[in-house]
């Protein structure tokens, strides 16, 4: 753990879940969905994560039940991998090496021992559909070189290939051609629809394709919202389409269900599921406002659940009789982010531009989202092209009892609706509650906002910035007569420099002075009586970032420029303390330390500067730690510090930095993988998914006694959520092993059970004692002995026997790794 | 799924005095029935037994109003002078009044001729009252004297000299038939009881007491002089409890509310302000024609009686309720329908679920929940939506372009239609907080209606109108901007830090905005 390790840059907050269509297993009790190099195994009735599949080395394109065992599961990568898992229990069982880049992959029952998938050859945009043969061996990498050809041209995206009627025909659509390949006979039968030329059918190119399972029925959607049904195809004159047309705009994914009567499921941007029962344009039902555009749908093969998969990277379960079941809600990525990375003080969950008009509240440690709040409140209407209110600024202030949201809509250069919204956090409904709405704050957008976080502050303050050339100080104050009580935000101050435009502000730490930069100036407001203390200008390009410096370096102001130049400015003197050439994207100051991090933007990529305001040399730098350019970056507070020794490392120690690219991937640097990061307590949760899982299920049940094998990960879990150790504690073994009708009522019982599993002191101290690293080595022996003690109390089994005897088998390198772990430094629990 | 979002209708901040349920309460009155009196009305007095009749006393007469009478049912005219203070005895049968000349007269209400006459006061008598056991009379004068009255046999019991100037208001307790109160002209307020011939309690108010009122509890004192109103709290030994000061003249008479909760208080600056009397914050005010001398609120604040100097007594009446059901109902669901499974014993196992409550909405959301756009604006340009809340109007415009569909939905109307859509325009469109959205549609609709102008004269002569709407309202931002020039040179010569800009993006935007529209 506190080896050190070269820190590297992890991607977290998952990746998309909706790139590919999700698959459920037989008995639709899970549902499978790729996630970048990953496959994801979800619940459908928990919404839990219960397995990452991992292995691939790159992008995951294509997963399929395999048709000869259901528990098993097939994928393709970009890595020219095919991998066989098994699910239930997340195990890898199979490689086949194929060789080429594999775009999509399909499986079929009658065709044995092959599975097909889509490669290309020669051309960047031509590809082809193969079939692979797998090879019977029994050694875990197989090559799979044996491909037979099967159609060509087709589209890249799988939505655009599909087998029908139990395998006799595949038929695929690109552009204006669908193509129908027919297994017995081995032809190929091609139909074309009017092309582009003409103006009316101008829009009529294939987007997606769907095969009846049972008949000979092909279903098309088209660019310009109608699904075409094709019947007897096998006839290249003879053939018939019917049209069904609803959705306005292009149909993104079809899928046939085939459960009491068949019926097709289309959807699209109208983010509305529309289900046409028996193939009948008069026979439709509706299931709108998903929240998104619907990128793919797939029905279960029992057929009682439909899966949609989102762009805002969500997956919602579908029971047949249309009523949503269960929704997986990933990092909301599809749009752009205004707001920047915020942290909520009081969940600590990332917050920043979720779904639209709304603020998403993710938590990092689970990888889950927790919430959305909506901000815009209004009836979402996802027509292309349509100018939509942004949800451009959001800022938390007084220990996230208050929150400010900025929100615009721009439809010509002189019309600019403008509203702030200031919500205040309601302790009963535990959510945030709409207290004051002011319509156009500013005259012109508004660049920045914050909050007064100073302790002593009495007064919550918030200073908006605008364009306008305006700054304006908006306080909480009593809105309460004799009939109600009430707060509400009224404007304060407005204060103005030259009519330049404001463009950054920035409280210092304990609230006494506010900076407010216009353009090239920076300003500092004393914050008691709104007087302009003093500017700085440098004449380096406008202010692009502004921050005071924290702790011992509060008497430092920095400010970055557009002109790459980094100032920092001593308030004490009144002048330029130092300043360096960088080109800085992003400054973002670590609220637990004097740290600030700083990331440039050079044409090799982004660079991370680490350092402190009273000195200019940097404590750490990596280079390169993107490609891309980075947008917003921010340091979420440890729940529990890293102590990394290395001087370089340190900054780390109490926060984490989390930065987000252009491409929107949120990154962080790390010394561990991402599975290594899932917490104890949510990889118990995954424990065992047959049974029950109740409170009591985790003191007394079964399922330690099974995990004996990794009993030293057992451990450790049990240390950290300390959950006591039942069988030594005399109250509970009499309570269970004296018969029922003699004990006295469950009332008086439960104090005295529940008193029982309090840790008792012992226990603590116990753990104390390694905190000394010094004494190791002549206390080893004794170490040992109490490890042993330790582990066995652990152990909640009914035979403590068992326990020892496994205890005294621990191997060598078993035995080293237990002795690390008693060795980490324990002394965040006393520090205050 | 989350459901249908309404419309957010946006609010505007309600100009002027706000709506409470006090403004409500006070403002539900019939407009005033006028009564010309003789001379100027000093005092009304309703009395506290049904007909709730009431006496007012104007130069040298006392007539007797009925509560709906616009005539008097009775007039005392046996008065050499003026008289004054006509006050009823609790029972509503007998009334006394004092007069100029230093004489109290007693009337039996169904007789004619005085039943009494106290002689002794040698000045004019301002002030008289019942005391709670009915049998005395209380009455102060202008040669500085507060005497006690025995009824049965007519003579004077007690003489207070303690005032050192007019004593011209006073006020008997309603509970101790010994304790009365009376204030004068030197500043003070005194309480007098009669079993200890002297004051018990003296309270400095700092002007002239024009009038003085005790609470019924007989706990809280209230004395108006000046422009100030003092409340003084009598269980303390007259302490100041708190001082009013929000008439800008003299505080000339004080009543309270039915229910004891409201105070309210007449002035010559030609105002009733009404205050709450727990937080004595001003909650309400009433405006007359002329400065107030005497009012007077029947039983259950059903009327408000205010007499003033130029002889007008105004007479206000509670509005009736208003009878709502005058549709035929519409016929409901039997009553067996109700109680419907409502005797059923929950049990052990049975989980209760509750009905999910229905959301309620408009008619409009319920149009535009199903993209009947046209419908939905339709709706809310009935007139009945259109004049009374413009603002819903205005949303559902604004609504409609964010969605992107107010062209078609202006689209495609008759004659009848759009004439009522340019009617709205025309007069909403110079409203400042409706500008920006309803110039875009008036856009729009010249863009739609262009080629087939010409073809109706009703809707040309509302072009016409329109285009006069915004001519004038250049002319007006033109010359606002060159005030705000003129304004700017004055300001720039002062050294004051205070500068007009928010005022002058106003009109600067707005002047841009009506320069698009007219090219």
């Amino acid at each position: 753990m506190v080896e050190e390790e070269s820190l590297r840059v992890v991607r977290c907050g998952g990746s998309e879940l909706n790139f590919r269509r999700a698959v459920f297993s037989a008995d639709s009790k899970y549902v499978f969905c790729v996630s970048g190099d990953f496959i994801k195994v979800y619940s459908t009735a928990t919404e839990e994560c219960v397995h990452i599949l991992q292995g691939h080395r790159n992008l995951v394109t294509g997963i399929q039940l395999n048709p000869k065992n259901h528990l098993q599961l097939y994928s393709c990568s970009f890595d020219g991998m095919i991998k066989l898992w098994d699910y239930t229990d997340g195990i890898l069982i199979k490689t086949f090496i194929v060789g080429c880049k594999l775009h999509a992959l399909f499986t079929l029952d009658c065709a044995e021992d092959s599975v097909f998938v889509t490669i290309n050859k020669e051309k960047p945009d031509v590809f082809q559909l193969v079939s692979v043969k797998l090879p019977k061996s029994s050694s875990q990498e197989v090559e799979a070189k044996e491909l037979s050809f099967v159609l060509d041209y087709i589209n890249q995206s799988p939505k655009c290939i599909a087998f029908g009627n139990e395998g006799e025909y595949v038929a695929a659509v690109r552009d204006f051609y669908l193509s129908v390949y027919f297994f017995k006979k081995k032809t190929t039968s091609r139909f074309t629809l009017s092309s582009s030329r003409n103006k009316k059918h101008a829009k009529n190119n294939f987007t997606c394709v769907a095969c009846h399972p049972k008949e000979d029925c092909i279903a098309t959607g088209h660019r310009d919202g109608k699904i075409r049904l094709w019947r007897n195809f096998d006839d290249e004159k003879k053939y018939t389409y019917t049209c069904l047309h609803w959705h306005h705009d292009l149909v993104m994914d079809l899928a046939f269900s085939v459960t009491e009567g068949s019926s097709l499921l289309s959807g699209g941007r109208e983010s509305v599921l529309v289900e046409w029962r028996e193939a009948a344009e008069k026979n439709k039902e509706f299931l709108p406002r998903l929240g998104a555009t619907i990128e793919h749908i797939s029905v279960s093969p029992a057929g009682d659940l439909f899966c949609t998969s989102h762009s805002d990277n969500k997956m919602i379960i579908i029971h047949r009789n249309l009523e949503a079941s269960a929704v997986i809600q990933g990092l909301v990525k599809d749009r752009n982010i205004f707001t920047g990375l915020m942290i909520d003080p009081r969940t600590k969950a990332l917050v920043l531009n979720g779904k639209p008009g709304h603020l998403q509240f993710y938590s990092l440690q689970s990888d889950k989202q927790l919430y959305n709040l909506d901000i815009i409140q209004q009836e979402y209407i996802s027509d292309y092209g349509l100018i939509q209110i942004e949800l451009t600024k959001a800022a938390f202030g007084c220990y996230g009892n208050w929150l400010a949201t900025v929100e615009q809509r721009q439809e010509k250069e002189t019309e600019l609706e403008l509203q702030m919204k200031l919500w205040t956090y309601n302790k009963k409904t535990q959510g945030f509650v709409l207290n004051t709405k002011v319509n156009m704050p500013h005259e012109d957008h508004i660049t920045a906002l914050c909050f007064c976080n100073a302790e002593k502050s009495e007064n919550p303050t918030l200073v908006t910035t605008s364009k306008d050339g305006h700054f304006k100080v908006w306080i909480l104050t009593d809105d309460s007569d004799i009939y109600k009580k009430a707060v509400g935000w009224t404007c304060d101050f407005v204060g103005s420099y030259h009519k330049y435009q404001a463009t950054n502000c920035c409280f210092s730490e304990d609230g006494s002075l506010l900076a407010v930069s216009f353009e090239e100036i920076v300003t500092i407001w004393d914050s008691e009586t709104w007087e302009l203390k003093c500017t700085f200008c440098q004449r380096a390009g406008k202010i692009r970032h502004l921050c005071f410096g924290r702790l011992t370096c509060s008497k430092y102001l920095l400010g970055a420029t557009e002109n790459g130049i980094l100032c920092c400015w001593n308030l004490l003197s009144c002048a330029l303390e130092w300043s360096a050439k960088l080109n800085v994207r992003v400054m973002e100051p670590d609220p637990n330390s004097e740290n600030i991090a700083a990331i440039s933007q050079s044409s090799m990529g982004s660079d991370l500067f680490v350092f402190r305001p009273s000195e200019p040399r940097p404590l750490y730098i990596q280079k390169n730690i993107s490609r891309e350019e980075v947008q917003w970056g921010v340091f979420v507070p440890r729940d529990v510090p890293e102590s990394f020794t290395s001087e370089a490392y340190q900054w780390l120690n109490r926060s984490q930095f989390y930065f987000l690219t252009k491409s929107q991937s949120l990154l962080t640097f790390s010394m561990q993988s991402p599975e290594e990061k899932l917490t104890p307590t949510s990889k118990q949760l995954l424990a065992e998914e047959t049974l029950p899982t109740t409170p009591f299920y985790f003191i007394l049940g079964k399922h330690r006694q099974q995990q004996q094998d990794d009993k030293l990960n057992e451990a450790l879990e049990n240390e950290l959520v300390q959950l006591p150790l039942t069988e030594n504690i005399p109250a509970i073994s009499e309570l269970l092993h004296t018969p029922a009708h003699v004990l006295p009522s469950a009332s008086f019982l439960c104090s005295m059970f529940v008193n029982s599993l309090l840790l008792s002191k012992e226990t603590k101290s116990a753990e104390e004692i390694p905190d000394d690293v010094s004494m190791e080595e002549e206390k080893e022996s004794v170490d040992s002995d109490e490890e042993n003690n330790f582990t066995e109390e652990v152990q909640d089994t009914n035979n403590t026997d068992l326990g020892k005897d496994i205890i005294h088998q621990l191997s060598k390198s078993e035995e080293k790794e237990l002795r690390k772990f008693r060795k980490v430094d324990y002394s965040w629990i006393t520090a205050p | 799924m989350a459901g249908y979002k309404p419309v957010a209708i946006q609010a505007y901040p309600v100009l002027g005095e706000k709506i409470t349920q006090d403004t409500l309460y006070w403002n539900n009155y019939k407009t005033p029935v006028q009564i010309k009196e003789f001379g100027a009305v000093s005092k009304v007095d309703f009395s506290l037994q049904p007909p709730y009749n009431y006496a007012v006393t104007a130069s040298s007469r006392i007539h007797i109003y009925g509560r709906y009478s616009q005539e008097p049912i009775k007039t005392f005219s046996r008065f050499k002078d003026t008289a004054y203070c006509a006050t009823f005895r609790q029972d509503g049968k007998l009334l006394v009044a004092g007069s100029e000349d230093g004489g109290i007269q007693l009337f039996d209400i169904s007789g004619r001729a005085p039943l009494r006459q106290f002689e002794g006061h040698t000045k004019a008598v301002h002030t008289v009252d019942f005391t709670a056991d009915k049998y005395h009379v209380v009455s102060g004068a202008d040669d500085y004297t507060v005497k006690l009255w025995d009824i049965p046999n007519s003579k004077e019991i007690l003489t207070f000299k303690e005032h050192s100037d007019y004593v011209r208001c006073g006020c008997a307790s309603k509970l101790n038939p010994d304790l009365f109160v009376t204030g004068s002209y030197d500043h003070t307020v005194k309480m007098f009881d009669a079993r200890t011939n002297q004051s018990v309690i003296s309270v400095e108010h700092g002007q002239p007491v024009e009038s003085v009122l005790l609470f019924p509890s007989g706990g809280l004192l209230v004395s108006a002089g000046g422009r100030y109103i003092k409340v003084w709290d009598m269980l303390k030994g007259g302490q100041l409890l708190v001082s009013l000061k929000n008439h800008h003249k003299t505080v000339t008479c004080l009543c309270l509310s039915s229910s004891g909760q409201r105070l309210l208080s007449g002035s010559l600056d030609r105002k009733v302000k009404v205050y709450s009397t727990s937080s004595y914050k001003v909650v309400h005010s009433f405006d007359y024609a002329a400065s107030i001398l005497s009012l007077a609120l029947a039983h259950e604040d059903e009327t408000i009686v205010v007499g003033m100097t130029n002889g007008i007594l105004s007479v206000k009446h509670r509005k009736s309720e208003a009878k709502k059901d005058s549709l035929p109902r519409r016929r409901r669901p039997a009553y067996r329908t109700f109680i419907k499974g409502k005797n059923y014993m929950k049990q052990q196992d049975d989980i209760l679920i509750n009905r999910p409550s229905k959301k309620h909405l408009e008619l409009y959301d319920r149009d535009l929940k199903n993209f009947r756009i046209s419908k939905a604006l339709d709706r809310v340009l009935e007139p009945s939506c259109a004049i009374k809340t413009p603002e819903i109007t205005v949303s559902i415009i604004k609504e409609l372009n964010r969605r992107g569909v107010l062209a078609n939905a202006l689209a495609g109307r008759d004659e009848k239609e759009i004439s009522r859509v340019l009617n709205f325009l025309i007069r909403n469109l110079s409203q400042p907080r409706f500008a920006p959205v309803l110039i875009n549609a008036a856009e729009i609709i010249i863009d739609i209606y262009l080629p087939v102008i010409g073809q109706s004269p009703v809707v040309d002569k509302k072009f016409l109108l329109l285009q006069g709407l915004v001519e004038k309202e250049i002319d007006y931002q033109r010359e606002l901007l060159e005030t705000l020039g003129m304004m700017d040179m004055l300001f720039a010569t002062m050294t004051s830090k205070e500068s007009p800009s928010l005022l002058q993006h106003n009109a600067s935007d707005g002047f841009l905005e009506n320069k698009k529209i007219e090219s």
